[in-house]
């Protein structure tokens, strides 16, 4: 060991922390400059400190699910009471919903109400939103070998998405519900008023020919509607919310714009078909050729409430003759492709 | 240290143990223990506990250590000790490395020349002392980030790390006086 006096001791004690605060600069310029180095010894240092920590998480994690027990413990009295009054609650409705469900089958059984047909459904992902700015549709990815037709309804978690317009060997396209070419019967749910539900392209389609004197009510529910054979009865759409200028649109229940998993539900309903877009003739891969389509032994459904009319006056005509659609008349063979042509 | 106790210089006379190795092995050990202890502690803290604040507290366990045994153990303290612990908090947490060195080297420095007035008072005025440390350490922090990234950071996470560090310095001091009396005092050896 070097002997220094006691005054050279003492300055090189002095020196140290200037010194060192010098390297601490020097080191945070060197880090600043050549930021691989600092991760470098960064990662060294990780690497070695995390087979440790991976010991540690072990115990770590168990004291921790015994702390989180602790104060489940302690929550549970709340939770209790909470869970006996919401019990309470419950408890009343389900009776309200047995005697409802009694009354309801006696009343059947009164009336020899057809039961409605079991359903089936597919769930299928939403692959594509191929919706632009004058269409919203989205495509699903069914796989070969589905069961997937045309017509065949399709909902989310929450609500009414679409029809299936177009089906292919692997894919289908649902047409939304704010598509400007949809068209859907609906009931008012407070009134039991009919009404149509018209797609803008915007957010929010809009409630049109409801009966006079019974408006939608704002926030008022909106059910699909059997009419026209084309969708069951009662399937939620959405609610009835008035905009800024007073028009009645529908806030759909389901959520359009993050569409993610459809199901797609056959009701048997072949009532009126969804319209074929104008693009499948631009891919005639997706589809049948149009020729085996119109060949009398491939008889094409009508198809007719969701084709645009460009007037009021056209939709009017739309709807009345809607209406007055009979069984018989759907089942004619329609050769022509222009729907509005065979009423006038 | 050890030799000066039979030095003309003994400031406490009287009758004591011979140092024989293993004595001189434990005082050597209660004089590494704040800097081993610090060191510990922050690698601790750098494990997943889980705690709420948790980036925030790793740099106020090393300043209020820091300052704690630069206050009243100065001796186990040293500047190149200062240093390591200042490298160590760096490469845990994820500043720039070097920010910790300089902050804490410089507030080393600062209760160095403090601490004759500030070792005589009580908890109350030592934690002030710390408020006041750790806020100008905040700031340093804050301006240095600002411009070594050449740009106006945010002022908000500086404060909050004063804060967290003011307030968590207590908890911290309970322990280190405890130890600043019994395991880290070569005096017992």
């Amino acid at each position: 060991m070097i002997r220094l006096s006691i005054s050279a001791r003492q300055a090189l004690a002095k020196l140290t922390l200037p010194v060192l605060i010098a390297a601490a600069f020097g080191l945070l310029l060197l880090g600043k400059a050549d930021t691989m180095l600092a991760e470098r010894v960064r990662m060294a240092l990780s690497d070695t400190l995390v087979p440790i920590y991976g010991v540690l998480a072990e115990p770590l994690a168990s004291a921790r699910r015994v702390i989180e027990s602790g104060e489940r413990l302690f929550a549970v009295a709340r939770e209790n009471d909470r869970l006996r009054e919401e019990n309470e609650r419950l408890r009343k409705w389900q009776a309200v919903a047995l005697a409802l469900d009694a009354e309801n089958a006696t009343l059947r059984a009164n009336l020899h109400w057809i039961p409605d047909p079991a359903v089936t459904y597919v769930t299928a992902r939403v692959v594509a939103d191929a919706g632009g700015e004058y269409a919203r549709s989205v495509l699903l990815s069914v796989g070969p070998n589905h069961s997937v037709t045309k017509g065949q309804i399709a909902l989310d978690d929450r609500g009414l998405v679409g029809r299936v317009t177009e089906v292919g060997a692997r894919s289908a396209r649902v047409l939304l519900i704010s598509d400007m070419n949809s068209r859907v019967p609906v009931t008012l749910e407070g009134s039991r008023a009919r009404a149509m539900l018209i797609g803008t392209n915007g957010p929010r389609p809009r409630l049109m020919y409801w009966p006079e004197g019974t408006p939608p009510v704002e926030g008022e529910r909106v059910v699909t509607s059997a009419e026209a054979n084309a969708f069951p009865a009662n399937l939620p759409v959405g609610t009835v919310h008035y905009n800024a200028s007073n028009v009645a649109e529908v806030e759909p229940a389901a959520r359009l714009d993050r569409l993610e998993i459809i199901r797609l539900f056959d009701y048997g309903l072949h009532g009126i078909l969804p319209p074929e877009a104008a693009r499948t003739a631009e891919r005639p891969n997706l589809e049948r050729p149009i020729l085996e389509r119109q060949s009398p032994e491939h008889p094409v459904p009508d198809r007719i409430a969701d084709r645009q009319p460009t007037t009021v006056a056209d939709r009017q005509q739309t709807m009345t003759a809607d209406r007055q659609q009979t069984t018989a008349d759907r089942q004619q063979t329609m050769t022509a492709d222009r729907p509005m042509d065979r009423r006038h | 240290m050890i030799g000066a106790e039979h030095g003309p210089l003994d400031r406490t006379p009287g009758i004591r143990p011979r140092p024989s190795l293993w004595r001189r092995l434990d005082a050597a050990a209660r004089t590494c223990f704040p800097l081993a202890a610090t060191a510990l502690l922050l690698l601790v803290l750098a494990a997943p506990l889980g705690l709420p604040a948790q980036a925030e507290l790793l740099p106020a366990v090393a300043l209020a250590c820091v300052f704690f045994w630069t206050l009243f153990r100065p001796a186990s303290m040293t500047p190149p000790a200062v240093f390591v612990l200042g490298l160590l908090a760096d490469l845990l947490g994820d500043a720039l490395p070097g920010t910790q060195i300089v902050t804490l080297l410089i507030a080393h420095g600062l209760i160095l020349r403090w601490r004759r007035s500030l070792v005589r008072q009580g908890f109350l005025l030592v934690w002030l002392a710390y408020c006041g440390i750790t806020a100008g350490a905040a700031a340093f922090a804050w301006a240095l980030g600002s411009l070594l990234s050449l740009s106006l950071l945010p002022a908000a996470p500086a404060v909050f790390q004063a804060v967290i560090s003011a307030g968590f310095y207590p908890a911290l001091a309970i322990v280190l006086v405890r130890t600043h009396r019994g395991l880290a005092a070569p005096e017992q050896a």
